[in-house]
């Protein structure tokens, strides 16, 4: 049997490091179709992603805004032809998945974190305190899979793109406007440095000395759910339980105190950099260096001698 | 219009989770329990809607054992008008699946123009109950809402997505997943944690609702994560550039 993969697709567009990661992860299960609700240039980049060996283009109007019920409706309409169904766990898997499942009658297995077999799995409970091993005993198994815990699947492929003729428009409801931040920094997710800042920041002003260190590094950069509520940064640079989750070469995180939540989007970066004026504040628990200063002193310096 | 608002009585989010010995499960016991975060936010949003005078009734449900009680009672005191438990003394997680399937049939009876739930339960975070209901009574879906507008027989819907922010349109009856954003939840005051204890609270079963709640997932173990060990405190600006350019990270 074979898994169905759904491509990760924003604006048309194919967001590779979130479809190549979750191809890594479906291949591990069979061989892998990709479903890409968009154009024809995000098949062919889809088609391109070592480890695919079909591709399956839905370009009716109906998809064009990934809306969930569309979307698990086609799914539904497709899926006696597979053994899995797998998304990244992006906002958008994490919208359409669950409602697969339930018009399949199975559970959705969310986030999943290791692939141990074809029918189990690791994923992380309460902000990723704990390591759950669940098996299904569904016939059809609709996972998402975490991003950041599989290595992008390399470029190469060439596999064939066929279209999906049959359109489901169920009709409940429509998609009105998208206010996307357009950035010429890397994506939060994939980025290989992420300098993120929190409450400590104080100001939205203030935190353009977070995106210049960034840029400095070239990486990306985040926030915690303090710095966020504050308006400091906007909600998609949110890390943690129940925002994104990073792991990064390098993860820098200035005037962020290390709530069980932010870590739980963090934990796993390679090395972690702490600066916080509070000697107990909890994230040097987990930082490989940490720096006990005022943040307004220490990030203009590494801007400049970094 | 009638507002639903299911109720999840979590861990509270800041206790320190520990993992049992027999890797079966995370200890519960003396642990201090709360109404999950998310929920809170859809109880506040349902409140608010009857307060602008859209919604006429907040109907509040729980599926847990008798101390969910205490969860709907807290919903009942920030405002909702009625509540409703599911008594369920299994003491295991109920898969979304089955609770969505015990909440599609109590929609079937109250018939409810939306229902309001949490995005992600903050113990399972299986961030899927919300969408699975939506599928099993073919409403539409607004999820992570940070932004809910009712007119002209829809929610309009302000999603945040990974991209930044989605606005979309959902005809009612429809379903409503809430992130973080969407509002401050109240304090219940102690006159309407008084009034609370009057106000109207059933109790059924999934097997009175005849819903199935049998796990389709079986867990094999839980365990702690990998440790992550602490590393070292740099006195300076410069032992720090030295340790990140000695280890190749910048
Ligand atoms: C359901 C739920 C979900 C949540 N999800 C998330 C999530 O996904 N992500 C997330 O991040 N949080 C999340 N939270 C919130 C989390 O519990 C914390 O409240 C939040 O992470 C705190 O953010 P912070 O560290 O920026 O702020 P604070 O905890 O206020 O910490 C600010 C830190 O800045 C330091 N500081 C202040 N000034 C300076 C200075 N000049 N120089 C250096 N240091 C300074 C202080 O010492 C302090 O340690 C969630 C909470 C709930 C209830």
């Amino acid at each position: 049997m074979t898994v169905l993969l759904l491509a990760d697709v924003s604006g048309g567009d194919l967001s590779l490091d979130a479809t190549a990661s979750a191809a890594t992860a479906a291949a591990k299960l069979g061989p892998v179709t990709v479903l890409v609700c968009g154009t024809q240039a995000a098949a062919d980049d889809a088609a391109n992603i070592d480890d695919v060996s079909a591709v399956l283009l839905a370009e009716g109007s109906a998809y064009s805004n990934v809306l969930a019920e569309n979307v698990a409706a086609l799914i539904q309409s497709i899926s006696n032809q597979f053994s899995h169904i797998v998304a990244p766990a992006t906002s958008t898997g994490k919208n359409i998945l669950p409602r697969v499942a339930a018009l399949l009658d199975v559970m959705v297995i969310s986030d999943v974190i290791e692939v141990v077999s074809p029918d189990t799995f690791k994923r992380p409970v309460y902000a990723g305190n704990a390591i759950q091993t669940v098996k299904s005993n569904d016939a059809i198994k609709v996972i998402s899979v975490r991003t950041s815990s599989f290595d992008a699947a390399t470029l190469g492929g060439s596999a064939a793109v066929s279209a999906v003729e049959t359109e489901s428009e169920v009709g409940l409801s429509a998609h009105i406007e998208d206010k996307v931040a357009v950035s010429d920094r890397p994506e939060l997710t994939s980025a290989k440095v992420v300098v993120a800042g929190g409450r400590g920041v104080g100001s939205e002003e203030d935190f353009t000395i977070i995106s210049a260190l960034a840029d400095k590094l070239g990486g990306a950069v985040g926030a915690s759910r303090a710095a966020v509520d504050s308006g400091f940064a906007p909600n998609d640079l949110q890390v943690g339980q129940t925002g994104k989750v990073v792991a990064p070469d390098l993860y820098i995180a200035a005037g962020i105190s290390g709530a069980i939540q932010h870590l739980a989007g963090m934990k796993d970066s390679k090395v972690i950099v702490a600066i916080n004026k509070d000697e107990d504040a909890p994230i040097f628990q987990v930082a490989d260096f940490g720096l006990v200063a005022d943040l307004f002193e220490v990030v203009p310096e590494l801007i400049k001698r970094l | 219009m009638k507002i639903l608002a299911p109720v999840k009585r979590v861990i509270d989010y800041n206790v320190k989770v520990k993992v049992k010995t027999n890797r079966k499960g995370v200890d519960l016991e003396n642990v201090k329990m709360s109404m999950n975060p998310f929920d809170e936010i859809s109880v506040e949003e349902a409140i608010r809607l009857k307060e602008a005078g859209i919604a006429t009734e907040v109907v509040v449900i729980s599926i847990g054992d008798k101390k969910s009680t205490e969860t709907i009672r807290n919903a009942l005191a920030m405002g909702a008008d009625r509540g409703i438990l599911v008594v369920d003394d299994q003491g295991v997680d109920i898969e979304p699946l089955a609770v969505a399937k015990i909440l599609a049939s109590i929609v079937a009876d109250e018939q409810p123009d939306l229902v309001i739930l949490g995005k992600q339960a903050i113990d399972n975070d299986m961030n899927a109950t919300g969408q699975m209901l939506a599928a099993l009574l073919g409403w539409g879906q607004a999820t992570f809402a940070s932004e809910v507008k009712i007119e002209n027989g829809e929610a309009v819907v302000t999603r945040e997505v990974d991209g930044g922010l989605q606005t979309i349109s959902v005809k009612l009856p429809a379903i409503v997943t809430t992130d973080l954003r969407l509002n401050e939840p109240r304090y219940a005051s102690l006159p309407n944690i008084m009034k609370a204890k009057k106000k109207p609270l059933v109790e059924t079963t999934s097997v009175d609702l005849g819903v199935d709640i049998d796990p389709r997932l079986s867990v094999i173990s839980i365990e702690e994560p990998a440790e992550r060990v602490a590393g070292m405190k740099v006195g300076s600006v410069s032992e720090l550039i030295e340790k990140l350019q000695d280890g190749g990270f910048v």
